[in-house]
């Protein structure tokens, strides 16, 4: 166990420096002045210079990076140009609403997912097959955002049942499990689980198809297993497989999570990525896209170690 | 068909015969290669290797059939995949016809002009997207010959191995059976017209009468075309059928070779005399009794010391595992033991300087 | 058996029958899919309608007038209404099929030359040229594609080409990894073997044999990135980077209708709705392609 856990590790460590390089190389491929944004047009050369060397423009790119990440895993991920706040606290306040709205959304398309991929994989080649297979292709295909804009219409504006945006009273700073705060989450939580139900519930479907068309199920049953028994046989043949596409699809939706935000004007990382694109804030779009690739990262590798832990398919080490 | 024939060498158009018919047609010197193992970053100790061909010699003589046998994993294919030089050796040469292979008086290219290969998966071996007469023009139009002309000489080597060319022709692998597939890569193996042809395994796959229709078929055109084989299969029964001279080989090493006929009816490597006795009887009063070797195989990651075979040898003795005994020089009968070494130590060895 | 007499040699001449390739096997599995009928025939129409649009749209889709903003379906003159600024739905639609199309399918065009070309190399030269490149295409792989896209967007600046750019290099690493692994598989086969064993130069074995079985695999996991490119692209145009206003395109048209979605909520979502009729389209061939390439004859 200690062997694989230190060679993913050990695996997962260039890559993330690699993911460091890209994210740094990636936000100074900006065209244009990155100081435009604060300073007046007129400001003199003085001015122009103590603010370079402020925020450290002036030193050459290598030099830049090393700081830069230097201080990144220090926990210091600059100021913010447009509100003059650290980055760090902005990001990590937002990466909490965005983690509860990713982890909700998560549950509800594992648990829809699997349970359409079920369906369909026992029935398989049965009306209820194609229904269940043509649920998940929907999920895989529906512009999110889309559906976003049609839950609001159908939710907010006409029918009124669930407020359009926002994350509720309080704003992000004050969240707690109670009715006003949830109400606010079910319509951007739903729509967001769409497209991992879709995935899972197609890997799902493919798997238990698989693992009943095997012969041992077939010698399962002549030996006097029940309908329960091969049922327990099979979930235990595809939970982790399963679990490792839900882990990789919470990943996905932390890092994607930016085009529902907008819609739902819902305070986590995407909204605030959003901001710093178009206010061209750098250093807090660099810290979004590294701690949420960070996230990814870390979070494959988890899904990673576990997978190999329970599946005794894969070769260890 | 008298397969113990040698078949009189016919130089095909392309190549010619250099060094006469006493000069042997392929010899292996001292063939190494040893497939290193991946470790993690925390194992101590050596890296291992599995050494799946740990100094190999023999000769194949111009026009003969030479039979390769073994267990599993004793480094058959390997050899043959270091004889037709898809796997470089470690160490060790090729000489073909008293030139060494890789030189600049044989290239590589010319040699894999004069040896090819007939795999044992028929179907595997085979583009699924090439048709049939394009598969086997391949080669010839890699070698300069214009299409139509390589695509003249597939048809009428289709048409020698006993497939009609108008109906195989334009057909894809997954349309044919497993020993019309093998016809193929016999033809294929053939448009170049080479001198020596390793079959590894060829027939193994097949079906029992398919098999013995493409034995037939091969040894009719080893004797047309003045061919060289070397013959590696694990069934002892078809081995004696078409070889002249076999080898025995034991975890990467020749533990015996010589005459077909005098290794197959007095065997002196107590492995030979073991893979000779395991083979079933049609007699009814010859029942085997007990099983002729006991246990696994060693695996080649970690052999035995000494003799590779004394942990399973009934005649092993102490010397046995620490003196790794060396190929014996008789050029009739050759063997690997130290029961045959003079002075060796091994209480059975004829008395006699140690070599 | 007997060596090839005269008689003999005028059978070799003969034109030998010839099977259906691979491909056209495939197609006529494809045709009878009703599924996949349906969806290519659903492209088909799009693209028609993308290419012939000028031709056929009933207004000019910039024609603004602010006194007919937002009228319902149904409109005379309107029959889909008009937008946020007056212009008529129908024509910025059909207009709007052009980019939204474009978008979706160029990247995954130039990520298909690309990243093949990569993972092809990568797979057929193996060792440590196989290692660096595979590792420099997992940091890319190592982010996930909507952030990498937005990123890489939001740094270049709005703009199509930008757009097409970002969405390019999301998808080069994926592809090049089913490459790489395709090839991968196809040079241990038995065939490469006997290729190599033939004396053939890697470049003819990587034409003649590696690139047929190759690039069917990779073809098909290219197309199934289609739906989601263009609701990549369709999304960042919804986020402002990507297509400017005034071009008609869907993703766009999301955008600036959201005000509208509680005064004139069908039109505002009329373009989302052909977004996903497009997408599910592309997938529901994809898929059909995939099942019409699996069978083993």
């Amino acid at each position: 166990m200690i062997r694989t856990l230190v060679h993913r590790v050990g695996y997962a460590i260039p890559i993330m420096f690699g993911v460091a390089l890209l994210c740094f190389m990636l936000v100074h491929l900006a065209p244009g002045d990155p100081l435009v944004s604060i300073l007046p047009a007129d400001a003199s050369a003085d001015l122009q210079k103590q603010i370079m060397q402020l925020y450290g423009f002036d030193r050459s790119y290598p030099e830049q990076f090393a700081s830069w990440l230097w201080r990144a895993l220090h926990g210091d991920l600059g100021t913010s140009i447009a509100s003059g706040r650290p980055v760090a606290t902005e990001v990590f306040n937002a990466v909490g609403n965005t983690l509860i709205l990713a982890c909700v959304a998560t549950m509800i398309g594992f648990f829809f997912g699997c349970l359409f991929g079920f369906v369909a994989g026992y029935y398989r080649n049965s009306i209820i097959d194609r229904l269940a297979s043509l649920l998940s292709v929907i999920g895989v295909s529906v512009p999110h955002y889309w559906l976003g804009m049609v839950m609001v219409i159908i939710f907010s504006s006409q029918l009124m049942w669930l407020p359009p945006t926002g994350a509720g009273p309080g704003g992000s700073a004050d969240w707690t499990l109670d009715w006003a705060h949830i109400r606010h989450i079910i319509l951007p939580a739903i729509t967001m689980s769409v497209i991992p139900m879709g995935i899972i519930s197609r890997t799902v479907r493919a798997l238990v198809a698989e693992t009943l068309s095997q012969e041992f199920v077939v010698g399962l049953r002549a030996r006097g297993l029940t309908d329960y028994g091969v049922f327990c046989h099979v979930v235990k043949n595809c939970a982790p497989t399963a679990l490792a596409v839900m882990g990789l699809q919470l990943g996905y939706l932390l890092g994607g999570s930016i085009l529902i935000e907008t819609v739902f004007s819902w305070p986590g990382t995407g909204f605030l990525l959003n901001t710093a694109i178009f206010q061209r804030d750098l250093p807090l779009l660099q810290g979004t896209i590294l701690v949420l690739a960070m996230f990814f990262v870390l979070l494959n590798l988890i899904v990673d170690v576990l997978q190999s832990q329970f599946d005794p398919r894969i070769e260890r080490g | 068909m008298d397969s113990s024939v040698i078949s009189r060498p016919r130089p095909p158009s392309s190549h010619i015969d250099i060094g006469g018919p006493q000069q042997a047609l392929l010899s292996v010197r001292g063939l190494i290669k040893h497939f290193p193992l991946s470790r993690s970053m925390f194992a101590r100790g050596p890296a291992t290797a599995v050494r799946a061909v740990d100094g190999v010699d023999f000769d194949i003589r111009k026009g003969e059939t030479l039979g390769v046998v073994g267990e599993s994993g004793c480094g058959k294919s390997t050899t043959a995949r270091l004889v037709m030089q898809l796997t470089m050796q470690d160490k060790g040469e090729l000489v073909f016809d008293g030139q060494t292979v890789g030189s600049r008086a044989l290239p590589l290219r010319d040699f894999r002009r004069q040896t090819q290969m007939v795999f044992q998966d028929s179907y595997s071996s085979l583009n699924p997207r090439m048709t049939i007469e394009d598969s086997i023009a391949f080669a010839p139009s890699v070698h300069g010959v214009p299409h139509k002309q390589a695509i003249v000489k597939a048809r009428s080597l289709l048409d020698r191995v006993g497939l009609s060319p108008v109906r195989f022709a334009g057909r894809y692998p997954h349309e044919l059976s497993g020993g019309q597939r093998q016809r193929v890569n016999i033809a294929r193996a053939l448009a170049l017209e080479p001198r020596l042809v390793i079959l590894d395994e060829a027939v193994s796959a097949l079906d029992k009468s398919v098999e013995a229709q493409v034995l037939n078929l091969l040894l009719d055109l080893k004797e047309e075309f003045g061919l060289t084989y070397m013959f590696i299969s694990h069934d002892l029964h078809v081995v004696r059928y078409v070889s002249q001279r076999v080898l025995v080989m034991y975890l990467g090493e020749v533990v015996e070779i010589g005459d077909v006929n005098e290794v197959f009816d007095n065997p002196r490597h107590p492995y030979t005399q073991a893979l000779l006795r395991s083979m079933p009887s049609m007699d009814p009063n010859r029942r085997t009794e007990e099983p002729p070797l006991s246990g696994d195989p060693p695996n080649p990651i970690n052999p035995p010391s000494g003799c590779r075979f004394h942990t399973r040898c009934p005649h092993a003795q102490p010397v046995c595992s620490q003196t790794p005994p060396p190929l014996s020089d008789e050029t009739g009968h050759a063997v690997r033991c130290l029961m045959y070494q003079p002075g060796s130590g091994h209480s059975a060895a004829p008395m006699g300087v140690a070599a | 058996m007997s060596a090839i007499s005269p008689s003999v040699a005028p059978a070799i001449n003969v034109n030998p029958e010839r099977s259906p390739g691979y491909w056209s096997n495939v197609v006529k599995r494809l045709r009878r899919d009703p599924m996949a009928m349906t969806a290519a025939a659903i492209i088909l129409l799009m693209i028609l309608v993308a290419v012939f649009a000028n031709w056929i749209m009933p207004s000019d889709p910039f024609q603004a007038g602010m006194l007919r903003r937002l009228r319902p379906i149904g409109t005379p003159n309107y029959p889909l209404g008009t937008d946020e600024l007056g212009r008529d739905m129908l024509s910025r639609l059909m207009l709007g099929a052009r980019l939204s199309l474009f978008m979706g399918i160029t990247p995954v065009i130039a990520a298909f030359v690309f990243g093949s070309a990569i993972g092809i190399i990568a797979g057929y030269a193996g060792g440590w040229i196989n290692t660096s490149i595979m590792r420099t295409v997992d940091v890319f792989y190592a982010f996930p594609s909507v952030l990498l896209a937005i990123a890489l967007s939001g740094t270049l600046g709005a703009g199509i080409f930008n757009a097409l750019l970002s969405l390019t290099i999301v998808f080069i690493p994926q592809i090049a990894r089913v490459a790489e692994s395709v090839t991968t598989q196809v040079r241990r086969s038995d065939y490469v073997d006997a290729a190599r064993a033939s004396g053939a130069k890697p470049f003819t074995i990587v034409r003649a044999h590696v690139l047929p079985n190759a690039l069917g695999p990779i073809f098909v996991y290219a197309t199934s990135l289609i739906s989601v490119s263009m609701i990549l692209a369709s999304g960042l145009s919804f986020l402002g980077l990507g297509v400017r206003p005034p071009e008609p395109e869907w993703g766009l048209m999301l955008n600036t209708l959201r005000t509208a979605i509680y005064t004139q909520p069908w039109i505002a979502a009329l373009p989302g709705a052909m977004i996903f009729i497009t997408s599910i389209s592309f997938n529901l061939l994809s898929d059909g392609l995939r099942t019409a390439m699996e069978v083993k004859e």
